[in-house]
C-alpha cells in the first residue's frame, strides 16, 4: 500500500478530520525544536483517543510504514523529526488529566497533557511533578516519557523514569500492554525502566501514572555573584563535600547573563563573570541550617554578591533569568547550537577551561548555561549565518564539546536525548556491543523497525541474527530447522 | 566445561543448591574477561548457568529447570573507584554491600540502599532488586545504579549508562537487568550515585494496640512536610504493632521533625535507637516470607487481608511489606491473598520457601499483560535459554 492508500486506510479508521495530507499542513510538522533537521512527513495523524493511536499503529505495522510519536514538538535533539514516507503520529490532543490520587500520591494522564499542568493540579493537594524542564509551559508527558526529561530540580529529585509509575503502551504491532501500575514492585522485567528514555523507538505510551510528591515546607534560593568561573565551580564542589544536596545549583556565565539580563532584566550581580542560582528545599529548620553554611561556603569562593529571595516573585525573577536564558541569547547571537553534555561533575573548572579555548581558536563565542550540580552542560554556540563557514566551524565546535564531555568521562547527552542530532556519537560513547545489546531491546519490541526508525542508534540494523562471532549451535538448528551449508 | 585458563572451579555440593537445585559445577571467576570466557565455554557446551553472589537471596527466585554451572561472582571483589567529590562509585558485582557501605562511610558517603541480608554483594542486590525502610528517601537499586556491565549468555560483555548521574545516552539496561535474577546475564560491575550520610537521626516510635491504625497514621506522614528516610511499621496481624519513624538530617532538623511527628501522630516515643526488628525481614527458617507491594494507602485493607497472626514488616510509605507466614498457611492462602491485593494493585512474590512446601507455591504470581514481551526479551538476551533458566516470571 502505497501512502495514498494509507492515508485512506487511516482516514477510514480515525475520521477524516484528523488525517493530514494536505503539503502545507504537513509543514507545520517537518521539525521539533530542533530546526536545522527538517523532513515533512507522507501524512499525519491527530490522535484524539487510545483506540486512534491503536489502529493508526496497526495499521502502519500491516503496511510496513514507518511512525514517529510526537508530543509538543518542543524536543532538542530531533527526536520528533518525522519520516518521509512515514506517518507522523500526533499526540498533544490527548490530554486526559487525572483526578489526583492524593492519599497515594498519584496521577493517571494521557500523553499530550503538559507537564506544568500536572503540578497546577496536583496543588490543590500540597503536591507537586517534580520534573521539571525549562519548557514544563509546553512540553508534554508524553515527550517527557520518551526523552527521560531532566530539570534544574532533578539533582535531588531525580528524572522522569523516578517519577514514572507506570505506563500503557501501544507497541509498534499496535497491541497494548501496561508496564508497572500505580503499585511498586510488579513481578517482571522493569521494561518500564527501558521504556523511558527509549526516544519513541519502543512503542507510544497512550496513558501514564504519574508520582508525585509533598510540597516542602520551605523554599529558599539564592543568587550568587562571582568574579571567576573557578570560584563558582569550586562553590559547587565544596556544597556537595559538605554533604548537602541542594534542590538545584545552576550556572551562568558572563555570555549567558548578558544575554538573560538583555532579554528579561532578572537583575542578576552587575559584573558578575558567573553566578550560581542555588535552591534549597525541606523543613524549614533544615534549609535555614543548610542555607547558612551554602552562603558561608560562597563567601569563601569569594562570592562579592549573595541575595536570597525575599519571596516567591523573588524566586521567579531569579528563575526566570535561567529558564529563559536559551532564547535570550537570540538578542545577542543571530544565531547559536544549543548543546547537551555530560561531564563529572569535580571537571567542572578544567572542562569550562577547555571549551574556552576551543571557542578562541576558532573565534566563536560560547555562552554557558547549566546544571552545575549534576554536571550537565549547555553550552550555547553562538554564530552568524551571514558569515561564510560560521555556521559549520560552530556545528564543528559543538561537536567537538561533545567529545569533551565523552573523554571526561561523561555523556553526550543529559537531558534532549539523542534523536536525529547525535546518533553518530553514540558509537563514540559506546562500543559496538554496546549498542548491539541495546539493539536487543528494541528487537524484542519492535521487530520490524517502524517505531521512529533512524533514532538514537547510528547503524540501524535489522533485528536477525545476533551479529558477530558466535558459538555454539544456532537454535534454529537445534530443534531441527535449519541446516548449516 | 572447556576452558584455556585457570579459572577456579570445583564440583558442587549440596550446600551450593539453588532453590533446591544442586548445580554440576561452581565456578570463580576473578575478572570480567573470565566471566566472559566462562560464559563462552558454557555456551560452546550447552550447559546453563546461574549466577549467584553472596548466596544471601538465592531462594528469592524460582528453582532453575537446569543448573549445570553456578557462576559465583565473589571473586569479582574490586571497588574500581570511588570519587567522592561526584558521589559516584564504581564496583565489581562480588563486592559486597556491607563492605561497600564502610568504605564509602569513611568518606561521609553511602549507597542509599538498606536490605538487610548478611553477605549480600551488588550484583545479588541488583539482580533481586533488594531493598530497606530507606527506600522511602532514597529508591530503589534502579533509582540509584547508573551504569551497569553484563556479560551475555555468549560471552558478550556489554555496558549501559555510565559514570554520570544525568545520562540519557541509549536504553537504559541497567533497569532491566534489576530484578532479572541473572536471567538476561551476569551483572559483573555496577556504578552507582552516592549519598551524603546525614549528620545526625532521631526516631519516634508508636506503640499501636491494633496495627491497622498505622495505615492511616502512615498516609498523613507522608501527606505532612515531614521528610522521614523511613516509615516502618512491625507488626502482628489482627494484632499489635508499632510505627517507626526515621528522621536523618543536621541536627536541628531532627530534633524538630521527631517533635512534630510525635505532635501528628498524636504520641509517640522519640529517641536514637532502632528496634532491633528494624529492617530485618520477618519470619524464621521454618516460615514462607513474602513480598507484597501495593498502593501505599492500601496498608490497612492488606493488613485486613493477611492471616490472623502473620508476621509483618512494612513500609509503610512506599507500598511493600514483608509477611511471613506458616508453611500450610501460605499454601492455603496465597491465591486469595493475591486476589485481595489485586484491587490495590498489589502483587505478592515469594522470597523464602522452606523445601517441603516449594513445589506447591507460585512464586511469582500473575505477571500481566506484558509477559509476552518480556518473553521476546528473554528471547532475545538468551536464545539458547541458558541463563538462570526457569527462575523468573512465567518459567523464563
Amino acid at each position: 500500500m502505497d501512502t495514498i492508500g494509507l492515508a485512506a486506510a487511516l482516514r477510514d479508521a480515525v475520521g477524516v478530520e484528523r488525517v493530514l495530507t494536505d503539503r502545507a499542513q504537513l509543514r507545520t510538522y517537518e521539525c521539533d525544536g530542533l530546526a536545522n533537521f527538517r523532513v515533512t512527513p507522507a501524512v499525519v495523524v491527530l490522535a484524539e483517543s487510545r483506540q486512534h493511536v491503536v489502529d493508526t499503529v496497526r495499521l502502519c505495522a500491516e503496511n510496513g510504514v514507518p511512525f514517529v510519536a510526537r508530543g509538543s514538538g518542543t524536543g532538542l535533539s530531533g527526536g520528533a523529526l518525522p519520516h518521509a514516507e512515514g506517518v507522523l503520529l500526533v499526540l498533544s490532543r490527548l490530554r486526559g488529566l487525572g483526578p489526583v490520587d492524593a492519599d497515594n500520591a498519584r496521577v493517571v494522564v494521557q500523553p499530550g497533557v503538559i507537564n506544568l499542568w500536572v503540578t497546577r493540579d496536583a496543588a490543590p493537594h500540597d503536591l507537586a511533578y517534580a520534573p521539571d524542564p525549562s519548557s514544563q509551559l509546553v512540553c508534554s508527558i508524553g515527550g517527557n516519557v520518551a526523552e527521560n526529561a531532566g530539570g534544574a530540580h532533578c539533582l535531588k529529585y531525580g528524572f522522569t523514569v523516578n517519577h514514572v509509575m507506570g505506563a500503557e503502551v501501544v507497541l509498534p504491532d499496535g497491541s497494548v500492554v501496561h508496564l508497572g501500575g500505580p503499585a511498586p514492585e510488579h513481578p517482571g522485567y522493569d521494561l518500564l525502566g527501558a521504556f523511558v528514555g527509549s526516544e519513541g523507538t519502543l512503542g507510544v505510551a497512550t496513558e501514564v501514572t504519574l508520582r508525585l510528591i509533598r510540597v516542602p515546607e520551605s523554599v529558599q534560593t539564592m543568587l550568587v555573584g562571582y568574579r571567576s568561573v573557578e570560584d563558582a565551580a569550586g562553590t559547587v564542589s565544596d556544597i556537595i563535600a559538605a554533604g548537602i544536596l541542594p534542590a538545584a545549583i545552576e550556572m551562568m556565565d558572563a555570555l549567558a547573563i548578558e544575554a538573560a539580563e538583555a532579554a528579561v532584566r532578572c537583575g542578576y550581580p552587575k559584573g558578575a563573570v558567573a553566578v550560581l542560582v542555588i535552591e534549597l528545599d525541606g523543613p524549614q529548620v533544615e534549609v535555614e541550617a543548610q542555607f547558612a553554611e551554602v552562603e558561608r561556603i560562597a563567601l569563601h569562593r569569594h562570592a562579592f554578591e549573595t541575595r536570597i529571595a525575599a519571596d516567591a516573585a523573588e524566586r521567579a525573577l531569579m528563575w526566570k533569568g535561567r529558564k529563559s536564558a536559551f532564547a535570550a541569547v537570540g538578542r545577542i547571537s543571530p544565531s547559536y547550537f544549543v548543546q547537551d553534555g555530560v561531564i563529572p561533575r569535580t571537571q567542572l573548572p578544567e572542562v569550562l577551561a577547555d571549551i574556552t579555548r576551543m571557542a578562541d581558536e576558532v573565534g566563536l563565542r560560547v555562552a554557558n548555561v547549566f546544571h552545575a550540580g549534576d554536571g550537565n552542560l549547555h553550552p550555547l554556540v553562538l554564530f552568524d549565518d551571514a558569515v561564510d563557514g560560521q555556521a559549520h566551524d560552530a556545528e564543528a565546535l559543538a561537536g567537538a564539546i561533545l567529545d569533551l564531555c565523552i573523554t571526561s568521562g561523561g555523556s553526550i547527552t543529559g537531558e534532549h536525548g539523542v534523536g536525529h542530532e547525535k546518533r553518530s556519537k553514540m558509537a563514540e560513547q559506546f562500543t559496538a556491543d554496546d549498542l548491539d545489546t541495546m539493539q536487543l531491546v528494541r528487537c524484542a519490541f519492535d521487530p520490524a523497525g517502524i517505531a521512529n526508525p533512524g533514532k538514537i542508534f547510528p547503524t540501524p540494523r535489522m533485528c536477525g541474527e545476533r551479529p558477530g562471532p558466535r558459538t555454539g549451535e544456532h537454535p534454529l538448528q537445534a530443534a531441527g530447522l535449519g541446516e548449516v551449508f | 566445561m572447556t576452558t584455556t585458563t585457570a579459572v577456579q572451579r570445583r564440583p558442587a555440593t549440596p550446600a551450593d543448591a539453588v532453590s533446591g537445585v544442586q548445580p554440576q559445577e561452581v565456578v570463580r571467576p576473578r575478572t570480567v574477561a573470565e566471566v566472559a570466557e566462562v560464559l563462552r565455554a558454557a555456551s560452546a557446551d550447552g550447559l546453563s548457568v546461574v549466577p549467584v553472589g553472596g548466596g544471601s537471596k538465592t531462594s528469592w527466585a524460582a528453582p532453575p529447570v537446569s543448573c549445570d554451572l553456578l557462576l559465583d561472582t565473589t571473586g569479582l571483589d574490586r571497588v574500581v573507584e570511588h570519587v567522592a567529590g561526584d558521589l559516584v562509585v564504581v564496583a565489581e558485582a562480588g563486592v559486597r554491600l556491607a563492605d561497600l557501605q564502610a568504605q564509602l562511610g569513611d568518606a561521609g558517603q553511602q549507597l542509599g540502599l538498606d536490605p538487610p541480608e548478611p553477605g549480600a554483594t551488588l550484583g545479588g542486590v541488583v539482580s533481586a532488586n533488594a531493598s530497606g525502610p530507606r527506600r522511602l528517601r532514597y529508591g530503589t537499586a534502579r533509582d540509584l545504579l547508573i551504569g551497569a556491565t553484563v556479560v551475555l549468555a555468549d560471552g558478550t560483555v556489554a555496558s549501559a549508562g555510565g559514570k554520570v548521574v544525568k545520562n540519557v545516552a541509549g536504553y537504559d539496561l541497567g533497569k532491566l537487568y534489576t530484578g532479572a535474577h541473572g536471567s538476561l546475564g551476569v551483572v559483573v560491575s555496577t556504578t552507582w550515585r552516592l549519598h551524603p550520610v546525614p549528620p545526625a537521626r532521631r526516631v519516634v516510635v508508636l506503640d499501636l494496640p491494633d496495627a491497622a491504625a498505622a495505615g492511616p497514621l502512615a498516609v498523613r506522614l507522608t501527606r505532612s512536610t515531614l521528610t522521614p528516610s523511613a516509615v516502618e511499621l512491625l507488626a502482628t496481624a489482627g494484632g499489635a504493632g508499632e510505627l517507626v519513624v526515621v528522621f536523618e538530617s543536621v541536627p536541628a532538623s531532627v530534633t524538630a521533625q521527631a517533635h512534630a511527628a510525635v505532635a501528628l501522630l498524636g504520641g509517640g516515643v522519640e529517641g536514637e535507637g532502632l528496634p532491633a526488628a528494624f529492617g530485618r525481614r520477618p519470619g524464621g527458617v521454618d516460615d514462607v516470607v513474602l513480598r507484597l507491594a501495593y498502593v501505599p494507602a492500601a496498608l490497612p485493607a492488606v493488613l485486613g487481608a493477611l492471616p490472623v497472626g502473620a508476621q509483618v514488616a512494612a513500609s509503610a510509605g512506599t507500598g511493600v511489606a514483608y509477611v511471613a507466614l506458616a508453611e500450610q498457611e501460605a499454601v492455603e492462602r496465597l491465591a486469595d491473598l493475591r486476589a485481595a491485593l489485586a484491587p490495590h494493585d498489589g502483587t505478592a512474590v515469594v522470597l523464602r520457601v522452606p523445601e517441603a512446601v516449594r513445589a506447591q507455591l507460585d512464586h511469582w504470581g500473575p505477571v500481566g499483560d506484558a509477559f509476552d514481551l518480556m518473553r521476546r526479551v528473554k528471547e532475545r538476551f538468551d536464545p539458547e535459554r541458558r541463563m538462570a533458566p526457569g527462575r523468573f516470571v512465567g518459567g523464563l
